[in-house]
């Protein structure tokens, strides 16, 4: 039996960073918010205090913090030609759970994308010819502008105290900071972090060989910050488990820092932690959302109605929940035809792990934060000439190696045994000495025809419900570039003095196995057409006006650069549009 | 296993004594196992004193050992590598099972001998041969049952000493790893100089505690 709750204006699918964001600007705006949130609730003081936040196999080896599998998970396959299988523990990405969602254990590595990312197709094709691109490539322009989203990335930076150096300010170019950045409208409201040797020791090198090397944005501290909302936040400690840990200084910008403090405050917000919405309901028009139906750890089903449905639930859940929901029209590949579940994208990462001589260099690894780092964007998006390459695309490259914790980092030179006497010698000589940067090379996934996600035909969640099923691998473009800027990364450590180099090269086929990043894009895209897109530029759905889908799902393509810096500005974008134009007349805000 | 699933929950100390997991038989094969896998020198203890078949007896016995939140419905199918694992044996029964093959392999090649009666260098022998695929075990796959130990045994030599391996800390002051510090501020600066501190656990240091008597 489902039962009914009292109507609300808003209901919020999933309280990360996006669910967040949206909950306190509709609040804000004087509605009545209720978010629903798949995982339990967390704070600093109870889920992770420093007592014992830093527990490397708890944390990191067995994803404490991250969805249980059993709970949901996806199908995957590299080719149509295959059989999926379930992913039946996590690997090449890790799903997020609970409140604050990816925001509690991320690295806040807070970028910006370049101007032209956001008008790709129209950019290269004017400056390479239309030829120059893959005939199964399905990038687009996203019908929103840096110029548009600038005041948004302002937001979020000013809210999360981001640590950083500008290198764009009004067109103002300003030594140390990244010259290729677009025009931001002020400084970051923090000075960058403070660098270990490593790090330095690189962006030397990178001048040397005449780059222009700054430090990574970062959303952990640089010193103790109250954000315009009120929250303050400490100076972080560089305690280097940040990455896939909570923060117990209260020094990582996450939602718990930064918003829920404030929000939670407001009468005219509520939560439900650990209730898992499975369906957002239509009227009998199908044009229209009542509400979504969820369920309760206890197995109870309960509908909540409302006027106005977020979904915020991350990207391969907001596809999910839309194919479940029957709303948009399935993506078909080999018709070409249908917008959910198309331009799914993930990430193309590799790495160089470089030993020095042990006599001469001690890195102390450990002393890092999840966003340290000196890194240079010479070669990301078309900040360089792709004429004589033959791909395009890039990413941005740096030694951002943000833990030295012994599971996950101690490495040995290539010809080791992997055991034995020789094995615990080598982890012992190098472990000071080697520098291994993790997501080294942050290159960009740009879309394909064959790269997509449905529904899987046999595997089921724990409702009965089909999992939803990935179809992705590696185009030439996407191993093309990665050779390249591996090859280009590999020549600064070079520089660096180390004695011996090992390029981990990012090679076909897409290992679902191997951990790259959590920057999942695609599949509920934004854009002007409502026959390629499934959301408008504001994020709404050409399909049920009064649903708006937050997230990386918006993205035609994924660009060279973390993601969170975008998915919020956009967030805050189509909050703006909600609060100064929905709101006032509700239906759709762009007639197509 | 030191906490419940889900969190707010403080973290429980494992404690020596008692298997909780392997039989008396396995136990002596697994603290052989580990001390091939990481062996002792001079300077830092082996597997076995580090306590790494504490740490993997208490693993098995959890959550871990059950394969708990992981996806286990059907059908189970083998994929492509890239697709992942797919099998249906739990890392308890792999061991269960990986172990009596083990203890078979050894005694039809060593005229009756289990793996604790080898000399190191046939120990040694026995498991570059499984690396190498070159052995197989009737109920689970050889191979996989040692890679499982390649990636559970350094866990328990680097994981924090509450879990009931890295006993002391060997593993961290082998390397030189401060363990839950959690704030270099004071070192951040101090460039290609060795941070000089011991390490300490979330159980803190044994010469924290006060003597009794
Ligand atoms: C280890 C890690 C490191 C990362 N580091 C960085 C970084 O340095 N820089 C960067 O830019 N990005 C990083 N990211 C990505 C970042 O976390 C995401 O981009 C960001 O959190 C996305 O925000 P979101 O609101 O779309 O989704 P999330 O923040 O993931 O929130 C989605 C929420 O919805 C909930 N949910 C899902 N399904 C349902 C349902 N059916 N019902 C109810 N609730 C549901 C989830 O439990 C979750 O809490 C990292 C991610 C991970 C995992
Ligand atoms: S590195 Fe800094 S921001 Fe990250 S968890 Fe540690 S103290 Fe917090």
């Amino acid at each position: 039996m489902v039962r009914k709750l009292p109507a609300k204006d808003v209901v919020i699918v999933g309280l990360g960073w996006t669910g967040s964001i949206m909950a306190y600007e509709l609040a804000d705006a004087g509605l009545d918010v209720m978010a629903i949130e798949r995982g339990p609730w967390r704070n600093t003081a109870t889920d992770h205090p420093p007592g014992y936040a830093a527990d490397e196999l708890r944390y990191r080896i067995r994803h404490e913090l991250f969805l249980r599998p059993e709970q949901t998970t996806f199908t995957f396959r590299n080719k149509m030609s295959q059989t999926a299988l379930p992913i039946r523990t996590w690997g090449a990405f890790m799903p997020p759970n609970g409140v604050g969602g990816g925001g509690v254990h991320w690295n806040a590595e807070t970028w910006r994308f370049l101007p032209t990312d956001f008008v790709l197709r129209t950019h290269l094709t004017q400056r390479y010819g239309a030829g120059f691109l893959p005939d199964d490539m399905t990038i687009q322009d996203w019908g929103v502008t840096y110029d548009d989203l600038e005041p948004h990335y302002d937001r979020f930076e000013y809210l999360c105290g981001t640590s950083g150096q500008a290198g764009n300010v009004k067109g103002q170019i300003v030594e140390g900071g990244n010259p290729f950045e677009g025009p931001r409208s002020r400084h970051y409201p923090n000075p960058p972090q403070d660098q270990p040797f490593g790090a330095t020791l690189f962006a030397k090198a990178a001048r040397d060989l005449g780059y222009k090397p700054f430090p990574q944005p970062s959303g952990n501290m640089s010193r103790a910050y109250q954000n315009p909302l009120g929250v303050r936040l400490g100076p972080c400690t560089f305690c280097g488990f940040c990455e896939w840990f909570g923060c117990g200084n209260y020094s990582k910008a996450t939602p718990q820092t930064t918003i829920l403090p404030v929000l939670l405050r407001k009468p005219n917000f509520a939560a439900r932690d650990n209730s898992e919405v499975t369906r957002i309901n239509l009227d009998a028009s199908g044009k229209r959302a009542t509400g979504v139906t969820f369920v309760d750890t206890g197995g109870n089903e309960w509908e909540q109605p409302a006027d106005l449905v977020i979904l915020s639930a991350y990207t391969i859940f907001n596809v999910q929940l839309l194919l479940l929901s029957g709303i948009g029209k399935p993506y078909d590949p080999v018709g070409n035809s249908g917008v959910i579940g198309r331009n799914f994208t993930h990430q193309t990462i590799s790495d160089v792990v470089s030993f020095f001589d042990p006599a001469k260099f001690a890195f102390n690894p450990f002393i890092a934060s999840g966003s340290i780092g000196m890194c240079i964007d010479e070669f990301n998006g078309d900040n360089f000439d792709h004429g004589p390459h033959g791909f395009v695309g890039g990413g941005y490259m740096g030694q951002v190696q943000t833990n030295g914790r012994p599971i996950e980092t101690a490495p040995v030179p290539p010809g080791t045994p992997r055991w034995g006497a020789q094995w615990k010698k080598a982890v012992k000589e190098n472990y000071q000495s080697a520098l291994k940067p993790g997501t080294g090379v942050h290159g960009s996934m740009y879309s394909y025809r064959d790269v997509y996600v449905d529904l899987d035909p046999t595997y089921k969640d724990r409702f009965g419900r089909p999992l939803a099923r990935m179809t992705i691998d590696f185009h030439d473009n996407e191993l093309k570039q990665n050779a390249f800027l591996t090859d280009k990364f590999a020549e600064i450590f070079q520089a660096m003095g180390a004695r011996q180099i090992v390029k981990e090269y990012r090679k076909g086929p897409y290992d679902v196995t191997k951990y790259q990043t959590t920057h999942l894009c695609g599949g509920a895209i934004m854009g002007t057409d409502p026959g390629t897109s499934a959301l408008n530029r504001y994020l709404q759905s050409w399909d049920v006006p009064n649903l708006f889908v937050t997230g990386a799902s918006a993205f035609p393509q994924n660009p060279g650069y973390n993601p969170t810096g975008t998915v919020a500005a956009l967030a805050y974008w189509a909050a703006d549009a909600i609060r100064n134009r929905y709101l006032k007349n509700p239906g759709q805000l762009i007639n197509a | 296993m030191p906490w419940t699933p889900f969190p707010t929950s403080a973290p429980d100390f494992e404690r020596p004594g008692p298997w909780q997991f392997f039989t008396t038989d396995e136990a002596t094969a697994v603290e052989a196992i580990v001390d091939r896998i990481i062996p002792p020198d001079p300077d830092t203890p082996g597997g076995k004193d580090a306590g790494c078949a504490v740490f993997i007896d208490r693993q098995l016995k959890g959550p871990y050992g059950s394969a708990a939140g992981l996806y286990r419905l059907g059908p189970y199918t083998k994929g492509t590598k890239e697709q992942g694992p797919q099998s249906a044996n739990t890392p308890a029964e792999l061991y269960r099972k990986g172990l009596a093959g083990l203890d078979r392999y050894c005694k039809a090649n060593n005229g009756g001998k289990g793996f604790t009666q080898l000399s190191a260098e046939q120990q040694d022998g026995v498991l570059k041969k499984i690396e190498a695929g070159e052995v197989k075990f009737d109920e689970v796959d050889a191979q996989g049952f040692f890679d499982a130990l390649l990636k559970d045994v350094p866990e328990g030599f680097f994981s924090d000493p509450i879990h009931g391996g890295n006993k002391n800390m060997v593993g961290w002051s082998m390397i030189g790893f401060p363990g839950i510090r959690y704030d270099y501020r004071d070192w951040i600066h101090r460039h290609n100089e060795r941070y000089p501190h011991p390490p300490v656990s979330i159980a803190g240091r044994a010469d924290w505690t006060p003597h009794k008597s």
